[in-house]
């Protein structure tokens, strides 16, 4: 795959999910505590929400900080918008604003973190760049 | 690795009227708070860019991470 090509399919992912992150590692097994973090609050709210692996090939991430011109990972879209990375994230969930951005209802229990994997996870099916 | 005075230095420098309050232990895990009367009308996201722009090439280099939460002063 080109780097043209892996931003295009960047782009078309984010087109095509409405909610999409941007993360080291999988959901089952995030490998770092930002990532994991992020993932936890999207569980919270119990959102369904697509997530790509940037780990697999270095030009992931270089493309898509080209795109959205934001240089830290996670990055989290929806609907073709950037909402920010780790941060924001947690400062919109805190406020009740991030439920009401995804037009969910806001979180009934706590953040339940998954644990951060030693090793990079495996390409998992849901890695559509890989 | 810059210190937690050199990245307030830095960001109050590249933000006009910017105040920032700089954590560190390790000197490479930054967590910053940034007030500054520019961020005004501004997304989050456009906010925290303004910030991340005055390390373009540090992220995930010799600052591992930024820790960031911004505020209109």
């Amino acid at each position: 795959m080109s780097d043209n090509q892996i931003r295009d399919a960047i782009a078309e992912a984010i087109k095509d999910n409405d909610i999409i992150l941007f993360m080291k590692g999988s959901p089952d097994a995030p490998a770092c505590g930002f990532s994991a973090r992020t993932v936890g609050m999207l569980q919270a709210l119990e959102t369904p929400f697509t997530a790509v692996d940037v780990l697999p090939d270095p030009r992931i991430r270089a493309e898509l900080s080209a795109i959205s011109q934001w240089p830290t990972i996670p990055q989290l879209f929806h609907k073709g918008e950037l909402i920010g990375g780790c941060d924001i994230v947690t400062e919109m969930y805190d406020s009740g604003e991030l439920a009401e951005v995804l037009g969910v209802a806001a979180p009934a229990g706590p953040v339940q973190e998954p644990a951060v994997a030693a090793q990079p996870a495996p390409m998992g099916i849901e890695n559509r760049l890989g | 690795m810059p210190s937690a005075d050199e990245v307030k230095s830095r960001i109050e420098a590249a933000i006009p009227g910017a105040q920032a309050v700089i954590e560190t232990a390790d000197e490479v895990h930054f967590s910053a708070v940034v007030r500054a009367a520019a961020f005004d009308g501004l997304s989050r996201v456009q906010q925290h860019r303004l910030v991340y722009d005055v390390f373009e090439g540090e992220l995930g280099g010799s600052i591992h991470a930024l820790a960031l939460k911004t505020e209109v002063s």
